[in-house]
This record gives structure tokens, sequence and C-alpha cells, in this order.
């Protein structure tokens, strides 16, 4: 289409240069901030100008915050939940789209009422599950006046920490938007080839879903990274803390030094891992966020 | 249409479903049943059965001033977030669509703010907004606490607003571009041909077609509001749900009441409530709103 | 090879009924065209005997073996899907030898197998390549050579030209019936196209509504079409049809003002009812000015070969072929005979076809009656 609208143009890139001002001049205070001395961060006026202090404060949040054993567990956290999921939801996704039984419709409504109702609104439920992963089969019992002694506590271990998390709708209806798209006739050649559903699962649906894979590893990444609340109540053990239950130790203590340029240099470890991922993958994880949306 | 399922095994599925269908029923369908059950009872102080009390737990939260003062920090940021989230993601939409050259790389900074964690953001506000430094403290230079977050709760409450609005643009920016690209080109042509300038085909064509997707936008970005994990995370680490209650979300205060007050029926009361608000509010949409929303 | 029997097959889907009792019997080593419009539960019996839908009642038994039960995989078929229906993600080889591959043929004797079939399809060298770099008719070879090299008992193809274009649509009729006679397993091959039908079948299927219409070879079927339905589907373009009734003394039927004459033999049978008479386009011809049926002429098609006129007689469309170098054009008048002997005659209410002699019917009598009254050409 030609068109000459140069005033149009004009207020467009304004928009647009103002957009990024917003949304990114927070990063670059950050990035700044995190570059300088003591004394340089808290100037008034703040000075946008990154100096060259990073990896000294960065050492210094590194050792504040213990952000090495947190680092290790939030790969792992991560990691652990990404994987469950990209598995778990492919396996339940393939039941309810490609069997015909009554049950298919059972799955769909179990996993889809999940969607609605977040962690928060029942976490101490949820909590209580953890802490003793018996506890429904012992109420169940109880109920009937039965009793039985075994116990299991998910508290301060990787499983409490990633269950809970792989257990919701997300993934699971990315998939199957995926799979209501491939032809009928796909399953049907196949089993005309003699193979079963279990040999279609593996030889065509998981190649078949790469990219999709792709896209929901990477919204899944970054979910599992940036729990906060769940690991806060998870864990005591600080061998289990991740990255975002050091943010608070980062603080500048209230009646301490005002040391902010090491606070936001131990901010922008935390930050960094989801953000390099989205940076790079950006193309999988608008396409793994669009899709997942019903 | 349906797809035709083809497989026809009845234990296939039930296996391939189990491991999810036992995380869901353990950690989701359990608790919400908890959730329910603890709303309806007390558990005495010291050990016992829980007692069933009917209303009395909801009766007492609805009789708590802080309760409501909860319920309306949740309405306004539940409200004001979303709308400037949605406004700017439209507005930075409509501009990207235009397809100008470099929008691609304003695109690609737009959708960054959304991968940062709303705890982590949020220590970042700390800094670049407290009283004491950059921006705000030239503001306060004017006169002494024009902008004190740590005094005034409507200041702490603007600032958790603002850092909700800084992350979630980027995510209502990603679904309106993808139904701005879903517009089929030629409309805009035709509005052209019509003699429509840009700003005319944006107000009469583009917006009008992206009512589904605004649609949408509005219930996700409420529902998050009210209950999202962000909501809850921004809170804690920014404000801890002060000043004097000022920022006190009603998430906020169902965490703190069962796990500071260890009030388990309390807060199952309130989560009850909370769900049915939701419900309510998504109830309403449907019904009224997406009347009026023009459905290819 | 394997013959194929089909006892009283009914499928519903739900409450809504598709197929409607079918019965059918293919040879071993026929190829069988299922011909009808789209909608009429041809792909719904294909996918039966394939397995991959379930028989609601009766039975199909192939060589003899009643198949309700089992998998496709038990049944020695093979199928051609219309959209073929590739693996995506495979290579030509891969989708080809798939089928041997989930059998555990070893991997030499699988790439001996895959190279030989590909090389009767053309394919050798695009061995290495994805579906998605090749053209419209190499994908309908990959279906064919995947169907191919299972060797089995039974081929079925689903509306495989369809997608093609009018050309490559020619060139595969021609090789897929080449191959037939190679391989000379039993083939059922589903269209809704007559000219398809028409020239790769032994046997033909006119199948409607979730019923066999006809079952023959195509001549006979285009001969003697068993119904309305049959005689206006086959042939192109379709035969004139016209629902009248016939007058015994002048042994004729009525068309506009004109009454064209019949065999006596055929009016004295049918007087009193109420008929609908058809005859091809081709068997009409043009007569000299005063015989036979007046027609103006709404437009001429023009075929090549011959031409088409296209009229109007008595309130219905009729179509006339003549050769290519008639002098017709639109406006004239021109004079049709219609041979009494290429008449078809059907019955209004049923719309099936009514065979000659009618049991029971006196010959002599009825030429007696009829000789007497014999009149032809235009009444004033
Ligand atoms: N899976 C299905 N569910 C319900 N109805 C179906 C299904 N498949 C086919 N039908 C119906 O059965 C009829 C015959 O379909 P089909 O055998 O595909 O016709 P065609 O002769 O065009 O191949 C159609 O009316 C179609 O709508
Ligand atoms: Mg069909």
């Amino acid at each position: 289409m030609i068109q000459r609208t140069p005033y149009a143009d004009a207020f467009t890139y304004a928009i647009m240069v103002i957009g990024f001002l917003l949304l990114l001049g927070p990063f670059l205070v950050v990035l700044a901030g995190a570059s300088q001395t003591m004394p340089q961060v808290n100037a008034v006026p703040f000075s946008f100008l990154p100096q060259g202090e990073f990896m000294k404060n960065a050492s210094a949040a590194w050792a504040r915050a213990d952000l090495g054993t947190a680092m290790t567990n939030s790969l792992i956290m991560a990691a652990l939940v990404t994987a469950g999921k990209v598995a778990l939801s492919a396996c339940t996704a393939f039941a309810i789209v490609f069997f015909r039984t009554p049950l298919k419709h059972v799955f769909f409504w179990s996993v889809f009422i999940t969607l609605m109702l977040p962690l928060e609104v029942r976490v101490v439920p949820t909590y209580a599950v953890a802490a003793d992963l018996f506890q429904p089969i012992k109420s169940i019992l109880g109920f009937f006046g039965l009793e039985i002694g075994i116990e299991w506590n998910l508290l301060n271990s990787y499983a409490g920490l990633t269950l809970p998390l792989i257990a919701t709708a997300t993934g699971t209806f990315l998939y199957r938007q995926f799979f209501m798209t491939l032809p009928d006739e796909l399953a049907e050649a196949a089993r005309m080839d003699g193979s079963g559903s279990v040999r279609f699962f593996f030889d065509m649906l998981l190649p078949l879903s790469r990219t999709n894979m792709l896209a929901l590893t990477t919204i899944m990444f970054v979910y599992g990274w940036n729990q906060y609340l769940w690991p806060l109540l998870m864990v005591t053990d600080p061998s289990y803390k991740t990255l975002m239950m050091s943010l608070l130790a980062l603080l500048p203590s209230d009646n301490g030094i005002p040391d902010w340029n090491v606070t936001l240099a131990g901010s922008l470890i935390i930050m960094a891992p989801p953000v390099i991922v989205v940076a790079v993958l950006q193309r999988w994880f608008v396409r793994g966020l669009v899709s997942s949306e019903k | 249409m349906e797809k035709r399922a083809v497989f026809k095994s009845w234990w296939l599925p039930v296996l391939f479903a189990l491991p999810q269908l036992v995380l869901i029923l353990l950690f989701f369908y359990w608790p919400v049943a908890a959730v329910v059950n603890w709303a309806f009872t007390l558990e005495p102080p010291f050990g016992g059965a829980a007692e069933f009390v009917g209303f009395a737990n909801f009766k007492e939260a609805l009789s708590d001033p802080f309760y409501w003062n909860s319920v309306v920090v949740s309405l306004i940021f539940a409200t004001v977030g979303p709308f400037f989230c949605i406004f700017i993601g439209l507005t930075l939409a409509l501009a990207v669509d235009r397809q100008l050259p470099g929008s691609g790389f304003f695109r690609f900074f737009y959708i960054l703010p959304f991968a940062i964690a709303g705890p982590a953001a949020g220590m970042a506000f700390r800094f670049i907004l407290s009283p004491e430094r950059g921006l705000a403290a030239s503001i306060n230079a004017l006169s002494p606490d024009l902008w004190n977050p740590a005094k005034y709760g409507s200041h702490a409450l603007a600032l958790v607003i603002i850092i909700f609005i800084w992350k979630w643009s980027g995510y209502t920016f990603i679904f309106l571009l993808a139904g701005l690209q879903s517009v089929p080109r030629a409309l805009g042509e035709a509005a052209a041909m019509d003699g429509a300038g840009p700003f005319r085909r944006a107000i009469d064509v583009q917006v009008p077609l992206l009512a589904p997707t605004l649609f949408f936008l509005l219930v996700t970005m409420m529902t998050e509001g009210f209950v999202g994990a962000d909501t809850f995370g921004i809170v804690h680490s920014v404000t801890g749900g002060g000043p004097n209650h000022g920022t006190e979300v009603m998430v906020y205060r169902i965490v703190d009441e069962a796990f500071q007050g260890l009030n388990y029926s309390g807060a199952s009361a309130q989560s009850i409530i909370l769900i049915g608000l939701i419900m309510v509010f998504t109830f309403i949409q449907f019904r009224f709103i997406e009347k009026r929303v023009h459905y290819k | 090879m394997a013959d194929i029997q089909i006892r009283a097959v009914r499928k519903s889907y739900g409450k809504t009924p598709t197929l409607h009792g079918i019965d059918l019997s293919f040879d071993s080593g026929e190829f069988v065209v299922i011909l009808g419009p789209s909608g009429c539960g041809k792909s719904t019996l294909l996918r039966m005997i394939a397995g991959l839908e379930d028989i609601t009642a009766g039975e199909i038994a192939i060589d003899g073996r009643v198949v309700n039960k089992l998998e496709p995989r038990e049944r020695g078929c093979a199928m051609v899907f219309q959209n073929y229906a590739l693996y995506p993600h495979m290579t030509v080889a891969g989708n080809i030898g798939y089928a041997l591959k989930v059998a555990g043929v070893a991997k030499a004797e699988r790439e001996r197998r895959i190279a030989e079939t590909a090389k009767i399809v053309g394919l050798q060298d695009y061995l290495e390549r994805r579906p998605a770099a090749l053209s419209g008719g190499q994908r309908q070879r990959v279906a064919m050579a995947r169907a191919i090299i299972r060797e089995p008992k039974v081929f079925l193809f689903d509306e495989p030209l369809s997608n093609l274009d009018a050309k490559l649509r020619v060139t595969m009729r021609a090789e897929i019936r080449k191959l037939h006679q190679r391989l000379s397993a039993t083939s059922v091959f589903v269209t809704h196209d007559q000219v398809e039908a028409m020239t790769l079948a032994d046997r033909l299927v006119v199948m409607n509504r979730g019923h066999v219409e006809q079952v023959g070879r195509p001549l006979d079927i285009y001969h003697r079409p068993a119904s309305t339905f049959v005689a206006s589907f086959i042939g192109a373009p379709a035969m004139n049809l016209f629902t009248t009734r016939i007058e015994v003394e002048t042994a004729t039927v009525r068309l506009d003002g004109a009454a064209i004459a019949i065999d006596p033999l055929v009016a004295h049978a049918l007087r009193g009812r109420e008929v609908i008479v058809g005859i091809r386009p081709e068997q009409c011809r043009l007569t000299t000015e005063g015989k036979g049926l007046p027609a103006r002429i709404d437009f001429v098609e023009e075929l090549g070969v011959g031409r088409v006129i296209h009229c109007e007689i008595a309130g219905e469309a009729f179509a006339a072929a003549v050769a290519e170098d008639a002098d017709v054009s639109a406006g004239d008048t021109v004079w049709l005979s219609l041979p009494p002997e290429q008449l078809h005659f059907f019955d209004a209410e049923t719309g099936r076809r009514i065979e000659f002699p009618l049991p029971g019917t006196d010959i002599a009598a009825a030429r007696g009656s009829a000789s007497t009254t014999q009149h032809t050409g235009v009444l004033s």
C-alpha cells in the first residue's frame, strides 16, 4: 500500500519511543545503578550513566544473600517444572484428543477448571497436602474410622517445590490446540501402516510437537523461575532457598548503609535468566503465550 | 467440529492422563475442597475435631473493617491496573502494527518486562521511585512528602499499581499485536481506498475488530489483578501490605491471615468470597460486554 | 488378492443413519469404483472396509474372513487418502518405509524395498526430501508408494486425485490403472467424478444418499441406467429427462406442442402411467425443418470434438450434442429428432428404470392394438 502520511508516521514514532523509554527506562536505571558506587547511586539527580563497579557490586550481593546456592536451586526448580510440564501435559492432551472415550470430557473439564483458581486462594490446604502427602487418603480413611501411620513430607524438597506447580492446565491446552489442528487422516494413515496409539504418540506426535515444546519450555521456564509465594512457604531449610526468596535479603537494612548499588546488582542477577530466555527465544515465547490461552 | 478420535482403548487414555490427574487431584481439588470445608468449620484452638459453624467465619470476616478495606484496595488495584495495561498495550500495538521501518526493534523490547518476576521488578521500583532518590527526590524538593509511599497508603498503592502496569503492558501488547495481525490487510486497504487516514482506520476498523481480544484481556487482566501471583508478589516484596493496610489487597490478606494469623477458617472464608467475586466478574463480563463484541 | 463381501452393512453416526443396508460383493483382483455425489456415504463405506470406522450393523468379509472386529493392520488393506496424509516430519523414504518399520522389518531389507517401490512410482531421486518440498503430483506418488510397499491384499483409494490439477489427474489416472494391471490386487476407488469412474472401473457402484443405486460395468450403466439419479449423474452433458404421459392411440409422448413417436409396444405397456422419459444429448439428431421437435437455441457450447446446443423444451432445460461442423448458433430454431429406440423410461414415482418387455405382457396382442394407430410427426 503506497501511502504518504508524514505526520501520522512522526506521531507513531513518538509513541513508540515514549513506550520504549517507559518500559525500558527501569532496566536502564537498574543497569546504571548496579554499576555505580554507593555515593553515585544515592546522588540527586540520579545519573543514568553506567560506571565500572558492576562486578564488585555483584560479588558483594552474591555473598550477602548466598546467591550461589539459590541460583542452583532456582535452576533446578525451573528445569523440573519445565520438564514435568512439557512431558505430563503432552500425555494428558494425547489422552483428551485422540481417544474415543467418554472419559475424555471428564479429563478435559477437570483440567480446565484449574485455570480458574490460582494457587494463592488455595494456598493453605495445598501447603497442608505438601506437608503430608497422604493427608487426603488419611482423611478419607478417617471418615470410615481407619487410621494409617504413613507420612510423606514434601517440605524442603525439590518435589515439594515443583509438583504443585505442575498441577495446572497451561501446557495441556497448548498441546491440545496443536493436536486439534492435525488432520484426522494423519492418525488414520499411521493406523493403516500398523502403528498403535502409543507408537503414534512417540513416532508422530512428539516429533511434530517440537516447536510447541520449545514454546512451552520458554514460558514454563519463566513461570518456574519467577515463583515467589510457594517457595517462600515450602522452604525453611536455607539449602533449598531459591533466588526469588533471596530478594528481600538483598535490601539494605533499615538503619544500615543505603548500598542500593549492591541490591540492584543482586536484583539484576535474579532478573537476568528469564529476560535472556525471552530475548533469545522471543518468537517461541510469544507463540507459547498466545497459543496456551484457550 | 469435533475431531474424529481415532484410538479406542479405554485404559490407555487413563494411563496417559493419570500422572497429571493425580497431581491435580492432590494439589488442586483436594485443597479446594479443604478450603470449602474449613470455611464452614472452626478448629478448636487446642486440638480436637473441627466443628461445623455455618456462616460464622464469613460473618466474622465481613464485620472486620480491615477486610472491607482490602476489598476496596483490591477493587482499585484490579480496575486501574488492567485499564492502563490494556490502554498502553493497545497504543503500542497500533503503533507497531503500522510496520514502519524499525518497529521490529521496539517490539522486541516491549516484551521484555514481562519476563521479570513481580517481586524482582518491585525491588527495582523501590529504588527507582523511592522518595529520597532520582526523579522522586526532585519532586519532593518542591515540597516535602509530595511523594512518599513509605508514609502514605495511597502513594504506596499507586506504586504497586505502577509496577503491575509496567510488567503486564507487554503481555497485553503481545495479544493485541497478534490480534491486529490477524485482521485481514485487505480491510485496512479497503478503508484506505475509502479515504480513511491512519488514525481513522485505527479507530473505525482496527479497534472494533480487536473487540474479542480486548474482551479476553479484560477478563484475564482483572482476574490477574485480583488473584494473580504478581499481585501478591509485588505487594509482599514492596510494601508488605502497608503502610497502614493501604496496599493490603485481598490475596495478601488471605495469605497473611493464614500464615501469620494462623486463622485458617477465616482465610478460607475469605478465599471463598474472593472465588465467588471472580466468578461474578467473569459472568458479568461475559453477559454484558460480550454482547457488544463483534466476533467474526 | 482377496475378494470382499459386504452384507447388509449399515452405519449411523449417533442417531443419524448414513448407510442404509449395503450389499456388495467384489471379486478378487477387480478394480471397483464407488461413485456418488459428495456426502452420499462413499468414504464411510470405504473407511469401514479399512477398519477406521465401526460397522453399525451387517458384516464385511475380506478373503472369506469376517473383519468387523479386526484392527486395520490385521485386515491387509492399504489406503490412499484424499489429502495424502503424509508424515510431515519424515523424508519420502521414511514415509514409504514406515509400515515396514512398524512391522519390524530389518533395515537393509527395508531400504531395498523402499528403493524398489520408489522406482515403481518414479520417486527414486526424491527419497531424502520432506513432503513439504514436493509438488502435488509427487506427494500423491508418495502416498501410493506407501500403500504399494506393504503388498496389501486390497487397495483403498479415497478420492486420491481430487487435489490435483486437471492435467495431472488424467496422467495419474492412467498410472493407477497401469499399476493395477501390474499388481492386480483388489482395488476399491472412491470418487465423485464420473469421468474418473468410467475410465478406471472394471465395475462401477453408483451410490446416492446411503443407498446403492446400481452396480455394473461402466458401459452397461451408461446404456441402461437403473434410475433417474444414475441417468442424470452419469454422462456429460446429463441425460435430458421429462415427466409426461404416454398416448397409446398415437404411440407418442407429448412435449410442448410436439409429439415424439415411441415404440407402440412400449406405449401399450405403459398406457395410463405417468413416466419420466429420458434421452441422452448424444443421441439427439438434427433433422430437417418441419420434422421432429422444434427448439430455439439459447446458447451453444463449444467442446472442440463437437458442440452442445442448449435450449428449452416443455419448460425443461434440454441439451443436444451435435457435430462440430453443425451450422447452429444462438437464436436459431433447429429441429431435433429423438430416435425411439434411444429413449429411456423411468417410473415417475420411484424413479426406477422400466425394462421391456414388462413381465406378463402379451407381445402379439400389444402389437396388434398398436399397429393400427401408428403415426409420427408433429401434430398441428
Ligand atoms: N464422523 C462423522 N460424524 C457424523 N457424521 C458424519 C461423520 N463422517 C461423515 N458423516 C456424515 O455421513 C455422511 C456421509 O459422509 P461421507 O461418507 O464422508 O460422504 P462422501 O460420500 O462425500 O465421502 C455425510 O452426510 C456426513 O456428514
Ligand atoms: Mg469422501
